[in-house]
């Protein structure tokens, strides 16, 4: 990604088109730098920290007990959200919500900002939404609104998203968690 | 050797191997055969799960031959659509169900099954289309011309496009390793010169045939499997604009975007499969470049031969082997030097012409010549196109 919205409609905001794409494997994207993964989970977890109504959006993937590793992340979201004292707010399915979303209790990729703005979120984590739903929603949300987005994508990752930390498992989870940890420590909030 | 670790074989009984041993790493023999039957021998180590097939010439011999793979227990399902409406409508179910599917079709069959080629697209589903192209009605035709290619230029589908049978046995095999990548996922087509290709005979160099593709695994998706609630099965139901401008203009417009962004993201992956979106032919330094696709970049090597033997003169060929994504950078940075640049094509509208127009606008100071350009079947013999060019330079 390349700057922090809003940044309008036209033209629509999306990052290949201004030569950012997703990083290669072992690196992350931090807006359009490529850059270690452990550097791009401090900032992230800065950006969490330190920006008001901090938020995690979890996905299908990580709501529903697909598999062991999707339980195991859950586990992990949840710690995660009391370290990085943010809120979580369900993207449980990709339906649109007719006649309008309940902003406060969910997030929708095909009006994600409505959430963003009823909440005054200004930095957010997605994690377990599918690939294609993650990157509609954040090119809305850049478009709309100037929430930090950070991406903790499972394969390679959303160059739409201010951070994105690729090939995330439960142990690349761990060791976020385990930073953000750090990271409070040094602003004096733990 | 980069065979993959856990030897695991396909349910044809193939050893499964990486797209990087398949099409680099593998011993290949040489044999000679047509672009159909390359097909075939490409289809045949994909480890491909439906295939539906619709005859139209000149792609009909593909489509029969990845029949015979069914019978021979290499592709899991196969059967012969309604119409070319019915087959893509149909490959798309297959993909949308989790298979890896292919499908052939040429000229005016590719537009019967138009409304689908943006709905794969949309849907993010890694279809493989091989087209044979041959040109639209009317008058009908059934010779070598690829204007149908102009048509699907912005269906949101990969555009690769094969010179010979060697290519387009390399590029279906790329196609899939590149198509399913998570965050590319979106359809492939494969397009060469209906006859020039199809039905040529030429040496092809193949790895051996006990070998295959890993099966495709859905479950690297970018989308959930498909069903009534969840977009976009819900929106071919139920469209966004039905219910809400507001969301319709949102979604729609990110959408679409999207889309288009996964086409840009599989430029490092074509480039590795590939060997580079551009290939070059002749005096790299040449100020005459000969920008093309397909046969008419085997023609166009032919002119710069002749060009060379009979008057002296040097030239190049830039070949493209993307046309979505199209190759930017390498053609600016090929064409760097250019002071007159021809476009051969085999179709009436000059649409690779538009396509360098547009990459080289304010980037070069070429002359671009959309020359020379047949059309309904008609040949482009080596000696027109050394006349046009020295009518140009003169």
């Amino acid at each position: 990604m390349a700057k922090l919205g809003p940044a309008h409609y036209s033209p629509y905001p999306v990052a290949v088109y201004e030569q950012v794409l997703t990083p290669p494997p072992g690196k992350a994207l931090m807006f359009t730098e490529i850059v270690d993964e452990e550097q791009a989970m401090r900032e992230a977890a800065k950006a969490m920290l330190t920006r008001e109504n901090a938020t995690i959006f979890p996905g299908p993937q990580v709501l529903y007990a697909w598999n062991e590793e999707a339980k195991e992340k859950a586990k992990l979201i949840k710690e995660m959200a009391e370290v990085l004292d943010a809120k979580i707010i369900p993207m449980y399915d990709y339906r649109p919500k007719y006649p309008k979303i309940d902003p406060e209790v969910e997030i929708n990729p095909n009006h994600p900002n409505l959430t963003i703005w009823h909440n005054k979120i200004k930095a957010c984590i997605f994690i377990g939404v599918h690939c294609h739903y993650a990157n509609v929603a954040l090119k809305i949300i850049r478009s709309e609104t100037d929430c930090f987005t950070i991406a903790m994508c499972s394969q390679a990752g959303h160059e739409d998203a201010m951070i994105t930390l690729r090939d995330q498992h439960v142990e690349e989870i761990e060791k976020f968690i385990e930073i953000a940890k750090e990271v409070k420590k040094e602003l004096g909030k733990a | 050797m980069k065979v993959e670790n856990k030897v695991e074989k396909n349910w044809a009984g193939q050893r499964i191997v990486s797209p990087d041993y398949l099409l680099f790493e593998a011993p290949r023999e040489k044999h000679f055969m047509t672009g159909s039957e390359a097909v075939k021998e490409a289809v045949k180590r994909a480890s491909v799960d439906a295939s539906v097939s619709y005859p139209i010439t000149p792609q009909s011999e593909a489509a029969h031959l990845i029949g015979e793979l069914w019978a021979e227990g290499y592709v899991g399902v196969y059967f012969r659509g309604e119409n070319e409406f019915g087959v893509m409508s149909e490959v798309a179910g297959a993909a949308m169900a989790g298979g890896r599917v292919i499908t052939t079709t040429s000229g005016p069959g590719t537009l019967r099954a138009f409304e689908n080629f943006p709905m794969w697209s949309g849907t993010r589903i890694p279809v493989q289309l091989v087209l044979m192209a041959r040109g639209v009605n009317s008058p009908l035709s059934i010779q070598p011309d690829n204007l149908e290619v102009d048509f699907l230029l912005d269906t949101g589908c990969m555009i690769w496009y094969a010179e010979n049978v060697q290519e387009l046995f390399d590029m279906i095999i790329a196609g899939f390793a590149v198509a399913e990548q998570p965050d590319v996922h979106v359809p492939i087509i494969t397009a060469v010169d209906g006859f020039f290709v199809s039905h040529t005979r030429e040496a092809i160099y193949l790895p051996p045939d006990d070998i295959a593709l890993p099966p495709y695994n859905p479950y690297k998706s970018p989308m959930p499997v498909i069903d009534a609630e969840i977009p976009p099965g819900r929106f071919l139901r139920d469209p966004f604009v039905m219910k809400s401008n507001y969301i319709s203009y949102a979604t729609h417009a990110s959408w679409q975007w999207e889309v288009r962004a996964a086409i840009e993201r599989s430029r490092p992956y074509a480039k590795h499969y590939l060997r580079g979106l551009t290939e070059e032919f002749g005096n790299k330094d040449s100020d005459i470049v000969f920008v093309a696709c397909g046969t008419a970049a085997s023609q166009a090597k032919e002119a710069v031969r002749m060009l060379e033997e009979t008057e002296g003169i040097q030239a190049k060929v830039v070949k493209l082997k993307t046309i979505r994504p199209f190759p930017y950078e390498e053609l600016i940075e090929a064409t760097k030097n250019a002071k007159y640049i021809f476009i051969p094509e085999f179709n009436v509208v000059g649409w690779l012409e538009r396509e360098v127009r547009k990459a080289l606008y304010k980037k070069s100071n070429a002359e671009i010549i959309g020359t020379p350009r047949v059309a309904g079947g008609m040949t482009m013999p080596k000696e027109i196109i050394v006349k046009e060019v020295l009518e140009y330079i003169k």
